[in-house]
């Protein structure tokens, strides 16, 4: 038990309850609309405050869990235990779903059945949480499924036209890949329950089983393949294009921005920590998907005349520098991937709510029918051009920082990986600069004049944004020297296990840049 | 004054956020006066870093100062931090000073423009990442700036975004310097890789300079041939040259500043900083050379049948970078960069009087619709011509001396390229003189009717006062600017200022006196051979001559319809392959089909139905729900 406030339990609870409330106030009549709105945004304020609290409370220079709340409840029996943590590399997803969900809700509030919409929304916001931050693996995983169903009702019933077989295809894909990772997780804490005759599901407990090789590498499979399919990595990606197209936008932000990352923090949390053998053994391969990933999620997107399906699959090629960075192995490759979850957190759901806004305008976001915004929606193109470039990776702004850590971190340890790699940066360019071309740049035609630029709700709403990503790019800081403690446990965890060590270079320290001249 | 050094990135990023926050309201020209007061204020504190510099003794004259940390990952420590020393405060005094100049001319030159105060919100990010690019003691912070100013040259060519040529020509700078830059970025990882360091110089274990021992002979050879890759993307060398000529499309005063004086050179001054890398590896200087001196007679020949007046100064441009590279190659540090500001002060200035004939003009760029401006635009007619002999190499204005200290070195290193520079010199004399000729000599054309049957111009006018001066100062400059680096060394001549930069790797030919007498009369030849050429072939009023003009060198010697042919369009084509093949029939195709086998496989499945997944997904809501519940109740309980 530890003392102080429990603000892990808050952050989950506070949502889950602001969800319930609405669904209760949904049932009466006598409750207005806006009292609704109200109640959603308070609440989902308030977690963000919350979750302030928790940065600010959280010591940095440590590489361990903090704030944590461990309680027994289900006996020995059972083992499961409400086991809660947040470290370096977990904070700052919590702190962006914080961030994300009062935008959302904002953005949202209008919807047909807004009420329902914001509850489900909230729902989620108290899964997404409760994943980043359970450390035992049977609450991880529960959280982990409960993320599908708002999902699901977001999509099937405030998308758009082909929103039934989007939702479908989404819940069963993902399912499919959960029922790996559930035999996965029981597979584990029997092996080590029979080695050391404790049932107990939790992460820090099971770091310590022995398992053979063979074992190992299918336990890593079970669980990779949940997580590949929920980031996606390529070749299970096809469920996204179909359901970020036909999300309604704040589905499309939360889906990309906040589930994607569920699957890449899978991996870093669980696969690296549990499995350093197999993550070693298999990081070419992981490697070498992450990098067509890249490749072949830029070069698709080059391809797409939907505005919406081109940033799915540079989201594609993102997640697999995200998977790049952290198969490296190396402090700075995996600094780097838990820093881009969080900064292509911040770009891609500001593109999609982008996207948004022009298609509450104009109702398309194919590209061919959108022409000259830029001379009518002036704010609007600026603040699209900014996000473009953190997207592209231009210094100064966030993106660049961390696909600077995983190129440098990767090429330390796999030197071709990074080399390819790089070609990905370069088409990431052609393709949102094509994109802008066309629909920023011309002369606009007669259903173009009529585009509005943003309203002053719609600059509130991506004021934070702009913030984070120019805050994030030139001072990135901060946010590192908080990451990097937890980073660099983890990999001195996985080089003790293997007796494989990342070169010195990286960590000789000495003829680093540190000292003053 | 040298711990003031921050300021000179300062003011213009100062300008840059005052004019993000009032730029509009202000408005035409408070914007403009803004924007030119910021860049002269950084000239100044440039010009007192130098004075306090060169009053420091030699040993001394390198100041370097971390101000934060960026960011600091396993053993790689990033600062923001400056290095001034002979060749930063070099660079930053032709930056600053043209700069400013620039900006001046642009209040005129911009008027009346919807976006007028845009302009200069770039133009000041531009000025900063510049200042930045330069002064960085960092190759991290380098990398800063030279993405700034690729970014900022974005958006300025594309400035007229509703013009497609424009949109078209701004992407295409953005994505060759892209290309450059990705091999930027692999020097970097690679020099870290192996010297653990990305700092220049100084600091524990001396920085990179001090690290270099730990790097074989191959490496040091790939990261050289990595940087010059960079290099030829920024500055528009083969194979990536031919973003240049586009970028054009931008308004003159940015053609001027960005894509003749300032940063298509960060590329020759990146390989300049990296001298003592560049002189572990033979074979990597010998490519340079060898890229340089072919850039330079190429873009020398396509500049002799362009159309557009502007596009003759881009292809100039380009010839002029490659007699850059081509000296760096040679090891002749110190003759690129004499010639990278005297061509600053040249080069700046033909753009800009060619700037002031389009604006007097109504925006005519073709060589063919001008003639006799000599009589109508007179300050604009005398400051080019005094342009156009100084690019021409006529002694004694700056060119002959800058050009001649490049040709000088390539004599004594590599025989045939001195040559080919030789003949690019006769080239260079030869179009700048059918410029000088169809422009300001010949008949007034632009009284008659177009060769598409466009209307008669205007009268040409005269440039206001703001663009005549900076005009007349560049002009005086461009005359005088070989005082620099006579022969005759003087104590703050650049050979004197800039060695202790280039010490053991910078190279000394050992032409005997006469020797120099001889080369340098064979330039003055040269130079005299081209004009004399030009006049011949160009005087009259015939202007239409398709044997001096070949398609081949109208087309850019196909350039550009090769990598279309080799790289765009077979690209489109696997971009449609991959995506409407690969991606929708055989990923996706294999995602459905193993879901339509499970369905009719089994007939308990089918019910995964619309209705029976959302009940399944209803079910697992309630089932989480009550577990979590549950586990939160004996949460509390225990």
């Amino acid at each position: 038990m530890s003392a102080g406030f429990p603000y892990l339990t808050v952050l989950i609870l506070l949502p889950a309850a602001g969800a319930l409330a609405l669904a209760i106030i949904g049932l009466d009549k006598r409750f207005s609309k806006e009292f609704g709105d109200v109640l959603a945004i308070g609440v989902s304020l308030a977690t963000l405050g919350v979750a302030i609290g928790a940065v600010v409370a959280m010591k940095v220079n440590v590489g361990g869990f903090q704030l944590t709340s461990n309680h027994i409840y289900t006996g020995q029996a059972l083992g499961v235990r409400w086991n809660l943590g947040l470290d370096g590399i977990s904070v700052f997803l919590v702190l962006l779903s914080a961030v994300l969900f009062p935008l959302v809700l904002v953005l949202g509030r209008h919807k047909t059945n807004a009420r329902a919409y914001a509850a489900w929304l909230l729902l989620l916001e108290a899964a997404v949480i409760g994943s980043f931050v359970s450390l035992d693996l049977i609450v991880f995983f529960l959280f982990f499924e409960l993320t599908l169903v708002p999902s699901y009702f977001i999509i099937a019933g405030w998308g758009h036209e082909r929103r039934a077989y989007a939702a479908i295809k989404f819940f069963l894909y993902t399912f499919l890949g959960s029922a790996f990772l559930l035999v996965g997780i029981l597979a584990l804490a029997f092996i080590h329950e029979s080695q050391t005759h404790v049932l107990t599901f939790s992460l820090p407990a099971l770091m310590h089983t022995h398992l053979s090789d063979s074992t190992e590498i299918l336990l890593f499979l079970a669980f990779t393949s949940a997580f590949a399919i929920k980031a996606p990595l390529f070749p299970f990606h096809t469920w996204s294009p179909d359901a970020y197209t036909e999300a309604p936008t704040e589905g499309s932000v939360i889906l990309s921005s906040l589930l994607a990352k569920l699957g890449t923090y899978g991996i870093i949390r669980f696969d690296l920590s549990l499995f350093p053998h197999a993550t070693r053994t298999l990081a070419p391969l992981m490697l070498t998907l992450a990098v067509i990933g890249i490749l072949y999620g830029a070069i698709v997107a080059c391809a797409q005349r939907d505005l919406k399906r081109l940033v799915t699959y540079s989201s594609l090629a993102q997640v697999g520098f995200i998977a790049l960075g952290t198969f490296a192995l190396s402090s700075q490759g995996l600094s780097g991937a838990v820093l881009l979850m969080v900064n292509h957190g911040l770009i891609v759901g500001a593109l999609f709510i982008l996207i948004g806004f022009i298609y509450e305008r104009r109702g398309t976001w194919q590209v061919g029918e959108l022409r000259g915004l830029q001379k009518v929606a002036p704010v609007m193109a600026a603040v699209f051009t900014v996000v473009m470039m953190a997207s592209i990776g231009v210094p100064g702004l966030n993106g660049f920082v961390s696909e600077f850590l995983v190129l440098s971190g990767t090429f330390i340890t796999h030197r071709w990986w990074a080399v390819v790699a790089v070609v990905g940066v370069i088409i990431a360019a052609i393709y949102l600069l094509w994109a802008y071309q066309q629909v920023f740049h011309g002369e606009p035609r007669a259903e173009d004049e009529k585009t509005k630029d943003l309203v002053w709700l719609e600059r509130l709403v991506m004021a934070p944004l702009i913030i984070l990503i120019v805050f994030l790019g030139v001072y990135p800081k901060p946010v590192l020297d908080r990451i990097n403690p937890s980073v660099n446990q983890l990999v001195a965890h996985v080089e003790k296990a293997t007796g494989h060590y990342q070169p010195s270079v990286a960590t000789k320290g000495t003829a680093g840049l540190g000292g003053q001249p | 004054m040298l711990h003031a050094a921050y300021l000179m990135p300062l003011f213009p990023l100062v300008g840059f956020v005052v004019l993000v926050a009032i730029g509009r309201r202000v408005g035409d020209p408070v914007a403009g006066w803004i924007g030119t007061i910021a860049v002269a204020g950084s000239f100044v504190v440039a010009l007192l870093t130098l004075i306090a510099l060169s009053h420091q003794p030699e040993a001394h004259r390198v100041f370097l100062h971390n101000y934060f940390t960026w960011f600091h990952v396993g053993g790689l420590t990033v600062p923001i931090g400056l290095q001034v020393d002979q060749l930063s405060i070099v660079m930053c005094m032709f930056i600053t000073g043209v700069s400013a100049l620039i900006n001046l001319y642009s209040i005129g030159y911009m008027k009346g423009d919807r976006d007028y105060s845009k302009f200069f919100i770039y133009l000041n990010l531009f000025v900063f990442s510049m200042l930045v690019l330069v002064l960085a003691n960092n190759l991290l912070l380098t990398f800063v700036g030279w993405e700034g100013v690729g970014v900022c040259s974005y958006w300025l060519v594309s400035f007229w975004f509703h013009r497609e040529t424009a949109a078209s020509a701004g992407k295409k700078a953005f994505i060759y310097n892209r290309i450059g830059d990705a091999g930027f970025l692999l020097a970097i990882f690679l020099i870290f890789e192996k010297t653990g360091t990305l700092q220049y110089q100084g600091g524990p274990g001396g920085g990179i300079f001090g690290q270099l021992h730990h790097l074989g002979g191959g490496t040091a050879t790939a990261a050289v041939l990595l940087l010059l890759f960079a290099a030829t993307g920024k500055s528009a060398q083969i194979p990536l040259f031919n973003w240049l000529p586009d970028a054009m499309e931008g308004p003159t005063p940015v053609s001027a500043l960005i894509h003749a004086a300032t940063m298509v050179t960060a590329g020759v001054y990146l390989l300049c900083r990296m001298n003592h890398l560049l002189a572990l590896s033979h074979t990597g200087t010998e490519v340079i050379a060898i890229i340089g001196g072919v850039t330079a007679f190429v873009a020398a020949t396509i500049a002799c049948a362009q159309q557009d007046i502007k596009k003759v100064l881009a292809f100039s441009t380009v010839s002029q970078i490659g007699y850059m590279v081509l000296a760096v190659g040679s090891g002749a540090y110190i003759a690129a960069i004499f010639l990278m500001v005297a061509h600053a002060f040249f080069k700046g200035l033909l753009f800009l009087a060619a700037g002031s004939v389009i604006h007097g003009l109504d925006d005519e760029q073709d060589l063919k619709r001008m003639g006799a401006l000599r009589r109508t635009m007179k300050w604009t007619s005398v400051t080019f011509t005094i342009g156009w002999l100084a690019i021409a190499g006529i002694p004694p204005l700056a060119g002959f001396w800058a050009k001649g200290d490049v040709l000088d070195n390539v004599y004594a290193h590599y025989k045939v390229l001195w040559a080919l520079g030789l003949l690019t010199a006769v080239l260079t004399a030869y179009y700048m003189s059918r410029l000088q000729i169809l422009a300001f000599g010949g008949d007034e054309r632009w009284k008659e009717i177009g060769p598409h049957g466009e209307p008669a111009l205007h009268t040409p006018h005269e440039s206001p006062w703001v663009m005549r001066l900076p005009l007349v100062i560049l002009a005086v400059a461009a005359f005088f600017a070989g005082i620099l680096n006579l022969p005759w060394a003087h104590r703050y001549s650049f050979d004197a200022w800039l060695a202790p930069v280039f010490s053991g790797s910078l190279y000394r030919d050992h032409i005997h006196n006469g020797g120099l007498w001889a080369l340098a009369i064979t330039d003055a030849v040269a130079a005299i051979i081209g004009v004399v050429l030009a006049v011949t072939l160009w005087r009259g009023t015939v202007t239409d001559k398709a044997r001096l003009e070949p398609r081949f060198l109208q087309r850019v010697w196909y350039w550009d319809d090769f990598y279309d042919a080799i790289i765009g369009r077979p690209s489109q084509k696997l971009a449609s392959f991959m995506a409407w093949v690969v991606d929708v029939r055989v990923i996706d195709g294999a995602v459905n089909g193993a879901a339509r086998l499970v369905r009719s496989t089994g007939t308990a499945t089918r019910k995964l139905q619309t209705g029976y997944v959302r009940n399944y997904a209803l079910g697992i809501a309630f089932g989480m729900a009550a577990i979590i519940a549950f586990m939160i109740s004996r949460t509390w309980w225990s």
